[in-house]
């Protein structure tokens, strides 16, 4: 009797491979891809609607099948809201036939919708949200967290502003997930690298007014005021700070995420001088033009790192599909993690057991008017920022799927 | 969360908040007062104000970058240019609804509201459009306590003035009496032989205009985005609410006091800077729940 119930054992677990081999095949209609953004607020220019021009664009450079599969890309509103964004989540995992959701702007949805994700075992390629947390303590087997994130941008644009002489920091923070990531993994940064943080702000999404804030700013002497916050905030805090004279007294901004449609928008003679952190940029070598020129076509306008981060990675999600022949979500992530991911937009790609892709990031400085060519001219290149120095966490990482 | 509250801060500052709070509170009054016209004239509750706004701001920036037509014309221009399309939304769609209830006006306004703001989302998108500040306008003063901008100090001037002359017209000359008048009793206004569709059609435009002047004050200090109606009328809601539905002194003086209110917030308590104007509603909808300066009906 004894040595029947290892045997019975193997039996079963054999059993239960063989199920989920077959579970493992297309068995549906269609592969379905789901663009789930800010689609009109103070996020949709970075990635929205683009996202979802990008997204198609990639399933139509994909010929639109996969192992003879149809596939479909959906798109949402999430209104920036986590509970609309999970629910949304839900509905397409359970009732839509939803494989992978992509864009993912805005961290606290971000962070809801991955929590529905490892419930599914669904794949995720965020690309909008920047969170470190969301490869750190709130880390999903089957989330990858694509374009970049908030250790990248400390360690691009605040260690390069620490670098150059800024030492003390003071910083208007957007008042939720992404912010206080962002500000906190900064800190780090500006710490480790001898420099010092005076105070900070927190102040509510989505905010019209920041001259109250940018007084508090001021009023603190600190030589850099870092912008941890994003779009139309980012927008309205650099454009007021140069009513408020700060730069001319002497004070500098960090912007610590900037998108070029940001920058776009607030135009070169506001925008001027300042460093900023991105994995694309549109005029970066042949291989991005050419994709961008493409995009611009249907957009009308130039690719964020976000919508090209969708392309890139509904394209890499569909190779896997077809490698695999599969939409079982680890099955896909482990295709995607045995090998190095390279393309126009992330170079040097290696996806970590986190879910995070390091590859190399970008440090820019914001153009002078008088040397831009045509309203999307906006950056000069300073440096590359590779991979394995963007990513370095500098408190270490505390996802529980790393060991140590 | 409590350990973020700051001390007291420095004198410099604390006055400078309270005159950063006046200018906010200065684009409140500003915005509440069309509303208060309107409702209280017209018993509209006028939801496509913010959107009237926004377009108040695109027409400034249409007129400097398609015609180089620039800020000071556009004062004037764009008001006008807005109250004319204000005129047909009262013509085409109000006046049919007129007799109806309150909610129908409303459940219209935010429509077209919604409808506005949506084309210009897909037009321009979300990120908004440079707009600058006119040169004669440029620049700061150091106050001593603060750095100054000419421009902000120019928009607070101006809407008090605005304000001013707009109650002065309704509540002390002619054309106010008869306004007031023709919402009392229209059936007893009309039979002096004043045309009172007329009158109510016009007084929606000049609305609407009031709105328009707000958008290119605000131009200039916010991006020219699609979003910032939405972003700005709900606030304005809780104003004219605090104040008083349809009282124009009412409007104007919550519209500046709950500027200062949110400027003192954001130094104490930033993360309550935009819920405390509707913790405030809450308070005096409790208390007074025809407003500060309403009447009871």
């Amino acid at each position: 009797m004894k040595t029947r119930i290892p045997a019975a054992c193997a039996a079963l677990a054999a059993a239960l491979l063989l199920a989920v081999g077959a579970q493992a095949q297309i068995k549906k209609d269609a592969v379905k891809i789901g663009v789930l953004a800010d689609m009109s607020s103070l996020y949709a220019d970075l990635g929205g609607p683009g996202s979802v021009v990008a997204a198609n664009m990639a399933v139509k450079d994909f010929g639109g099948k996969v192992n003879g599969k149809k596939i479909e890309v959906v798109s949402a509103d999430h209104q920036n809201k986590p509970d609309v964004g999970a629910s949304i989540a839900r509905q397409w995992f359970d009732r839509d036939g939803v494989d992978m959701i992509t864009d993912l702007t805005t961290s606290s949805v971000a962070l809801a919708v991955q929590e529905v994700a490892r419930e599914k075992n669904k794949v995720l390629m965020i690309t909008g949200a920047a969170s470190s947390d969301l490869t750190g303590k709130n880390c999903a087997p089957t989330s990858i967290h694509y374009a970049y994130d908030t250790t990248a941008l400390a360690n691009g644009t605040g260690a390069a502003v620490v670098k150059a002489g800024g030492k003390t920091w003071f910083f208007i923070t957007a008042d939720y997930a992404f912010g206080h990531a962002l500000q906190k993994d900064t800190a780090a940064v500006v710490t480790a690298n001898g420099g010092k943080v005076l105070g900070s702000v927190n102040v509510p999404l989505n905010t019209a007014d920041f001259s109250s804030y940018l007084l508090q700013a001021q009023a603190s002497k600190a030589q850099i005021i870092g912008l941890a916050n994003a779009g139309g905030d980012t927008i309205n805090s650099i454009k007021q700070a140069a009513e408020f004279g700060i730069v001319k007294g002497g004070q500098k901004l960090a912007g610590l995420l900037l998108f070029v449609t940001d920058v776009h928008s607030l135009g070169l003679k506001t925008a001027q001088g300042l460093n900023l952190t991105e994995s694309f940029y549109w005029d970066q070598d042949a291989k991005t033009r050419a994709w961008s020129k493409r995009f611009f076509a249907i957009a009308k306008k130039e690719p964020t790192m976000t919508q090209a981060g969708v392309y890139s990675a509904v394209m890499h999600y569909l190779q896997a599909v077809k490698a695999t022949n599969s939409v079982n979500g680890p099955k896909v992530v482990a295709y995607l993690r045995g090998r190095p991911i390279n393309d126009f937009m992330i170079r040097h790609g290696h996806l970590q057991a986190d879910g995070s892709l390091v590859h190399d990031m970008y440090l820019y400085e914001v153009k002078k008017p008088s040397e831009s060519k045509d309203p999307w001219d906006l950056y000069n290149l300073v440096a590359t920022i590779p991979g394995a120095q963007a990513f370095k966490r500098p408190r270490g990482n505390e996802c529980p799927l790393v060991k140590g | 969360m409590l350990a973020h509250l700051p001390a007291m801060p420095p004198a410099p500052l604390f006055f400078a908040q309270l005159l950063v709070g006046l200018i906010n509170g200065a684009f409140y009054a500003m915005l509440s007062l069309g509303l208060a016209v309107i409702f209280g004239l017209l018993n509209i509750i006028n939801f496509t104000h913010g959107a009237q706004y926004m377009l108040g701001a695109f027409c400034a920036w249409f007129l400097l970058t398609r015609f180089g037509i620039g800020y000071w014309p556009a004062l004037v221009i764009a008001p006008i240019a807005v109250g004319i399309v204000g005129v047909a939304i009262e013509r085409l769609f109000l006046r049919r609804i007129a007799r109806l209830d309150h909610l129908y006006g409303l459940l219209l306004t935010f429509g077209l509201a919604l409808a506005i703001e949506g084309i210009f989302r897909q037009e321009y998108g979300s990120s908004g459009l440079p707009y600058s500040i006119p040169p004669e306008l440029e620049g700061a003063t150091n106050l001593g306590f603060m750095f100054l901008p000419i421009y902000r100090a120019w928009v607070i001037a101006i809407s008090a003035l605005v304000c001013g002359a707009t109650w002065f017209v309704i509540e002390r000359t002619r054309l106010g009496a008869t306004l007031r008048a023709a919402t009392e009793n229209p059936a007893l206004v009309r039979a002096f032989g004043i045309d009172v569709p007329r009158l109510v059609t016009l007084t929606y435009g000049a609305g609407a205009g009031l709105a328009a002047f707000a958008g290119v004050l605000a131009a200039p200090i916010y991006q020219v985005s699609p979003l910032m109606g939405s972003g700005i009328i709900t606030v304005v809601f809780a104003v004219v609410v605090i104040g008083g539905m349809g009282s124009i002194l009412g409007a104007i003086i919550s519209g500046f006091a709950l500027g200062l209110i949110e400027g003192l917030t954001k130094v104490f308590y930033p993360e309550a800077s935009n819920t405390v104007i509707f913790v405030i509603m809450v308070i005096v909808l409790l208390i007074k729940p025809a407003g500060l300066f309403g009447r009871a009906s």
